[in-house]
C-alpha cells in the first residue's frame, strides 16, 4: 500500500471512530467499554486491598468509606475484587474471539466461495453441532482437560467460531455472485487469492461488527463458566465466580453480588452499544437474519 | 395555444432536503395540449425521471418541492389535497413505470391486479369489470385474454408484463399517460411492438402522454414534441422531427451525433468531459466547459430558454441552425480476416444450464433446450467479431465458455491450433489465461469496490508477469494513458470514477495481460450514449495498434457494425447467420437477422423502423427444425421438422434457412 492509500485507509478508519462517537449510543457504549479496559489494565496499581486477603474481623461489612463496595463472606474487599475480576473474562475471551473470527471467518468466506455438495456437507455439519447447548461442549473438554486458559481459550474458540461460520458465509455469498469474482476467476486467481483479496475486504466491515458481539457473547460465556465453576479457580477474583459464591447471600449481603454483576452487564451492554453504532456507520444490517437461523 | 393546456408546469424546482439542498430538476416549464405527445430526453442523472413523478406532485424520499406549479386540468397539483390527488393519480393521470413487470405483485394473478385498478377508479359492476379487464387485454394484443388474465406475472414474459402494466394504466381511461423509460430492458423486437401499441393506443384513445427516455429513437417514435434536459434543465425544445433533424443547442447536437446507427456505419463522435454533479454546475451555461463552442459569456452568463424559431426554444447563446451532418463512414481499413490460421476455433459447442443426469453426462449428449446449440465460429488474429442476438440467444454464454467459467457439455474450442480450452479457468495454463481476456457489462460489479485503481491494475500483472516494482509502476501509467486517464487515478476507488471511467479500468485491466483475444460482453449497454462513443474509439484504437482479436457482444446491432469486422447472429442458441458486418447490416439473409435490423430504432424522423412483414400468428410448437420457425413470417411446415442447412448468399455471408432462393432444392 502506498502512502497516500494508506492515509486514506487511515482517514476512513478515524472517519468511523468519529462518527461513532458523534452517535450518543456510540460514545456512552465505547466510552463504557473503554472505562472497563483501563481499570482491567490498570486496576492492580490503584486497588486499595489485597484481592485474596481473608479477614474475619471485616466479614460482610456494608459499604463505607473503607470498603466502598462492602466486604464478602469471607472479608474481602468487594471494591478490590470487582476492579480485578474482569481480567481474566476480557483476555480469555478475547483470545477466544480472535480465534473463533479467524477460522470461522475464513472457513465461512471460502465454503461461500466453493459452493456445491463441499458447502452443503460442512454446513450440515455445523449446523448439527450448533444444535447442541455449547456449554455442554465446552464442558466435556474441560472436563476431560482441565480448566487452564490453554484449554479454554481454544475450546471456547473453537464453538463459538461455529456460529461465525455461516454469518460470513451468508455476507461474502452476498459478492460471490458478482462479476468481479468472476472476473478473478476468469484471470485463473487461487482460491485461497480470493478469498483473501477479493471477499475479505468486502466482509470485513461485517465481520467486524460480528466480532463485537461474540466478544460480548464470549464474556458473558466465560462468566457462565465460572458460575458454574469451569472457569478461574478461587481465589482469583472473577466476576462469575463471585457472583456464584455470594449468590446465596442476595438477601443479607446483596452488595456482594451486585457489584460483580453491575460490572458485568455494564460491559456486556457497553460493548453492545458500540456495535451497533459502528454497524449502522458501516452501513452493516444486522437486523438481517442469516438465512436458516 | 388560446385554450388553457392540459398540462401546464411551470419554473419547477425539485430539491434534494435540507438546508443546503441542491437541485435536481432546476427551474424546468412545459406545457402539453390534450391528445399531445412530449419526450424527454437526457442522459442518467439529468432530473428526467423526477420531473416525471413530479408531473403526478410525487417526491422521492429525500427531494422536496422547492419552486414553480403544476398545473394538471386547472388544478394546482402541489397546492392539492391528499383526496384530489387521490381522485387525480391512477385515474386522469397514470404512470406506466420502468420495469414495469417488476412493479406487478408476484402472488396476485394479472386480471385481478387489473380488477384492483378498476375497483379503484370505476363504478362497474363485478361482472362487468371482468369484462372490461378482458377488453383490456384484448386492446393491448395480448392473445388469449381471458385465460392470460388468470395466469400470474412470472408465467409472462416480458413484453407480455409490459403489455400488461400498459392494461392496467388505461384501465381508468385516463387523459395523461407517463411513460418512464416504457421500453428499457426489452428485446428490440419487443421493444417495437410496445411501441407500436402505444402509438396505436394514442390514435383511438386520444391519450396525451409525457415520455422520458434516454433512448432518442424511441422518443422520436412516439412523441410530436420533445424536450432535452441537461444538468436539471431544459436546454432545448422544440418538435420531434426538426429537433433531431436540426438541433439547435450544442448538448443536443452532440447527443445526438453521439449515437451509434447503422445507417452510418462509423463510430460516432463522442462528448468529452462529464456532466456536472448536483449541486456543482457551474455558473453560467452548465454546458459551457465540455462545449466547443464556449465564449467567455458562456462562462459568465446563463442562457435563457428563449425562442430561436416559432415553436421552438433552445437556451445557448450561439444557437445552431445548420443540419446534423453525418460523418461518412470512415475509410477506416477494417482487418481483412485472410487465409490467416484462426485463433480461436469453435467447434459443434453445446453449452447447458440444466442440471444433467449421470447417464447423460456420460452420454455426452445433450438434452431439452440448450443455452448453446452446435455453434461453429472461428476467430482470426485481430479481426473483431460482432456476437448479436437477443437476451437468452447464448451470446454471452459462447464467451463463458471460451473464458472457462461454465463447461461445454459438447463440442470443441481451440486456442491458436493447440489448446483445447474444453477446462475450467482454474486448471488452464498460465500462458492460455493471460491470452484470453474478459471484459463485462457492468464495471460497477467487475472491479472489486475494495480495490483501488492501483490494485485493480496490479492483479493481471502480478499474475502473469514477473515485474519489478519499478516496472509495474510504469506499466500502470502507460495502460492508464492508453485508455485516456492518468496516474491520478492510481489511489482513487471505483465509487470515486464515473462510469465510463470504470469501464476504462475494467479494459485497461483486461489489456495489461497483453491478451490476444479479448471478450467483451455488452461493454456498453450500462453507459450512457456518449460514453458509450468513446468506449468504441478506446476499444477500436487499442485493439487496432496491438492488433487484439475480440468477440463483441451486443444487443445493440449499430454498435456491432460500427466496430466489427464479421457479424454472427444468434437465436435461441444457434447461429443463423454469420457474414461482413456491412454485408449482414445492408442485406440481412434470415428471417430472424431481417427482423432484428428492421426494429432497430434510428433517431431519424425520417427513419422508418417497421418495415417487416407483419407478423403471423406465433406458433409456440417445440421446433425440431429451425429454432426460429415459431415467430417466422415466412415459416412453412417444414421448417418445423429439419433443421436448414448453411446456404452461401454473398461473399462470405451464409445463413440457415430453407425458404432461401435456391436452399429448397438444395436439400
Amino acid at each position: 500500500m502506498t502512502d497516500r492509500a494508506a492515509a486514506t485507509f487511515v482517514a476512513r478508519r478515524l472517519g468511523v471512530l468519529g462518527a461513532v462517537l458523534a452517535k450518543p449510543s456510540g460514545a456512552f457504549g465505547v466510552g463504557i467499554v473503554a472505562l472497563h479496559l483501563v481499570l482491567a489494565l490498570f486496576g492492580p496499581l490503584f486497588v486499595p486491598y489485597d484481592y485474596a486477603q481473608q479477614n474475619v474481623d471485616t466479614m460482610m461489612l456494608a459499604p463505607s468509606a473503607e470498603h466502598w463496595f462492602g466486604t464478602d463472606r469471607l472479608g474481602r474487599d468487594v471494591f478490590t475484587r470487582t476492579v480485578l475480576g474482569g481480567r481474566e473474562a476480557i483476555v480469555i475471551s478475547t483470545l477466544a474471539t480472535v480465534i473463533a473470527m479467524a477460522w470461522g471467518g475464513f472457513l465461512g468466506i471460502f465454503l461461500a466461495l466453493v459452493g456445491g455438495r463441499i458447502d452443503e456437507i460442512i454446513m450440515r455439519g455445523v449446523d448439527a453441532m450448533l444444535s447442541l447447548p455449547w456449554v455442554l461442549t465446552v464442558m466435556i473438554f474441560v472436563t476431560a482437560l482441565g480448566t487452564s486458559s490453554s484449554v479454554l481459550v481454544p475450546v471456547l474458540g473453537f464453538s463459538y467460531g461455529l456460529a461465525v461460520i455461516r454469518i460470513a458465509r451468508s455476507a461474502a455469498l452476498d459478492f460471490v455472485a458478482r462479476d468481479f469474482i468472476l472476473a478473478a476467476q476468469a484471470r485463473g486467481e487461487r482460491r485461497w487469492t480470493i478469498v483473501i483479496r477479493e471477499l475479505l475486504p468486502n466482509v470485513r466491515d461485517a465481520l467486524s461488527v460480528e466480532a463485537a458481539m461474540q466478544w460480548s457473547w464470549m464474556i458473558l460465556g466465560f462468566s457462565s463458566l465460572s458460575f458454574l465453576g469451569f472457569g478461574v479457580a478461587p481465589p482469583t477474583p472473577d466476576w462469575g465466580l463471585m457472583i456464584s459464591d455470594s449468590r446465596g447471600l442476595m438477601a443479607v449481603a446483596p452488595w456482594t453480588v451486585l457489584w460483580p454483576m453491575a460490572a458485568l452487564s455494564t460491559l456486556v451492554i457497553g460493548i453492545n452499544l458500540a456495535a451497533d453504532a459502528f454497524a449502522k456507520v458501516l452501513g452493516v444490517d444486522r437486523t438481517r437474519k442469516v438465512p436458516g437461523q | 395555444m388560446n385554450a388553457a393546456p392540459l398540462l401546464a408546469v411551470e419554473h419547477l424546482t425539485i430539491a434534494t432536503a435540507g438546508p443546503h439542498g441542491v437541485p435536481i430538476v432546476d427551474d424546468v416549464s412545459l406545457q402539453l395540449d390534450a391528445g399531445a405527445t412530449l419526450g424527454i430526453a437526457g442522459e442518467s442523472g439529468c432530473g428526467k425521471s423526477t420531473l416525471l413523478l413530479a408531473i403526478m406532485s410525487i417526491t422521492r424520499t429525500g427531494l422536496v418541492h422547492r419552486a414553480g406549479i403544476c398545473r394538471f386540468d386547472g388544478l394546482s397539483l402541489f397546492d392539492a389535497t391528499e383526496r384530489e390527488l387521490e381522485r387525480i393519480r391512477g385515474s386522469r393521470i397514470a404512470l406506466i413505470p420502468q420495469n414495469a413487470g417488476t412493479a406487478l405483485t408476484p402472488t396476485i394473478r394479472v386480471g385481478d391486479q387489473i380488477d384492483e385498478s378498476l375497483k379503484l377508479h370505476t363504478d362497474l359492476d363485478r361482472k362487468q369489470r371482468q369484462q372490461r379487464i378482458v377488453e383490456l387485454l384484448d386492446a393491448v394484443h395480448l392473445p388469449t385474454p381471458a385465460t392470460l388474465a388468470r395466469r400470474f406475472p412470472h408465467e409472462l414474459s416480458g413484453g407480455q408484463l409490459q403489455r400488461v402494466a400498459i392494461a392496467m394504466a388505461l384501465a381508468a381511461e385516463p387523459v395523461l399517460l407517463l411513460l418512464d423509460e416504457p421500453t428499457t430492458g426489452l428485446d428490440v423486437t419487443t421493444q417495437l411492438g410496445i411501441l407500436d401499441l402505444l402509438v396505436e393506443l394514442r390514435r383511438r384513445t386520444g391519450v396525451a402522454m409525457v415520455c422520458v427516455s434516454h433512448d432518442l429513437g424511441v422518443i422520436a417514435r412516439l412523441s410530436d414534441r420533445m424536450m432535452v434536459m441537461y444538468a436539471g434543465q431544459s436546454v432545448e425544445e422544440a418538435p420531434t422531427s426538426s429537433l433531431l433533424r436540426r438541433p439547435a443547442h450544442p448538448y443536443a447536437r452532440s447527443l445526438i451525433a453521439s449515437i451509434p446507427r447503422l445507417s452510418v456505419g462509423a463510430i460516432p463522435a463522442a462528448i468529452p468531459g462529464r456532466p456536472p454533479a448536483p449541486g456543482s454546475a457551474p455558473a453560467g451555461c452548465r454546458f459551457a466547459p465540455r462545449c466547443t463552442k464556449a465564449a467567455a459569456i458562456c462562462i459568465a452568463a446563463a442562457p435563457p430558454l428563449s425562442e430561436i424559431e416559432p415553436g421552438a426554444r433552445a437556451a445557448c447563446h450561439f444557437p445552431d441552425t445548420a443540419p446534423l451532418i453525418w460523418p461518412a463512414a470512415e475509410g477506416h481499413s477494417k482487418h481483412e480476416s485472410a487465409s490467416s490460421k484462426p485463433l480461436l476455433a469453435i467447434d459443434d459447442l453445446v453449452v447447458s444450464y440444466a442440471r444433467h443426469g449421470l447417464i447423460e453426462r456420460t452420454m455426452r449428449r445433450p438434452t431439452g433446450a440448450n443455452a448453446v446449440d452446435h455453434v461453429e465460429l472461428s476467430l482470426h488474429p485481430g479481426e473483431i467479431l460482432g456476437l448479436v442476438g437477443e437476451s437468452g440467444s447464448g451470446k454471452s454464454t459462447i464467451l463463458r465458455a471460451i473464458a472457462g467459467l461454465w463447461p461445454a457439455l459438447d463440442g470443441e474450442i481451440r486456442f491458436a491450433g493447440k489448446y483445447d480450452l474444453d477446462r475450467p479457468a482454474a486448471t488452464r495454463e498460465r500462458s492460455v489465461l493471460r491470452a484470453i481476456q474478459l471484459v463485462f457489462q457492468n464495471p460497477d460489479a467487475s472491479l472489486n469496490p475494495r480495490h483501488t485503481v492501483r490494485e485493480i491494475l496490479a492483479q493481471p500483472l502480478r499474475l502473469y508477469f514477473n515485474l519489478s516494482r519499478a516496472a509495474m509502476a510504469y506499466r500502470m501509467s502507460s495502460l492508464l494513458r492508453d485508455v485516456r486517464l492518468d496516474d491520478g487515478y492510481l489511489d482513487r476507488y471505483p465509487a470515486q470514477l464515473s462510469g465510463g471511467e470504470r469501464q476504462r479500468i475494467a479494459i485497461a485491466r483486461a489489456y495489461a495481460a497483453e491478451p490476444d483475444i479479448l471478450l467483451c460482453d455488452e461493454i456498453t449497454s450500462a453507459l450512457d450514449v456518449s460514453v458509450q462513443a468513446s468506449i468504441l474509439h478506446l476499444l477500436r484504437d487499442l485493439s487496432g495498434s496491438r492488433g487484439t482479436a475480440c468477440i463483441l457482444v451486443s444487443h445493440d446491432l449499430a454498435v456491432v457494425q460500427a466496430l466489427a469486422d464479421r457479424i454472427a447472429v444468434l437465436y435461441r442458441g444457434r447461429l443463423v447467420e454469420l457474414g461482413p458486418a456491412k454485408g449482414v447490416c445492408a442485406a440481412p439473409a434470415h428471417p430472424y437477422t431481417q427482423a432484428l435490423i428492421a426494429a432497430v430504432l434510428e433517431p431519424d424522423p425520417d427513419h422508418d423502423a417497421g418495415r417487416v412483414p407483419a407478423p403471423r400468428e406465433r406458433d409456440d410448437r417445440v421446433s425440431a427444425g429451425c429454432p426460429y420457425a415459431g415467430r417466422c413470417s415466412i415459416r412453412i411446415e417444414r421448417c418445423f421438422e429439419e433443421m436448414p442447412h448453411w446456404h452461401d448468399v454473398a461473399t462470405g455471408q451464409m445463413a440457415r434457412c430453407i425458404m432461401l432462393p435456391g436452399a429448397v432444392g438444395a436439400l
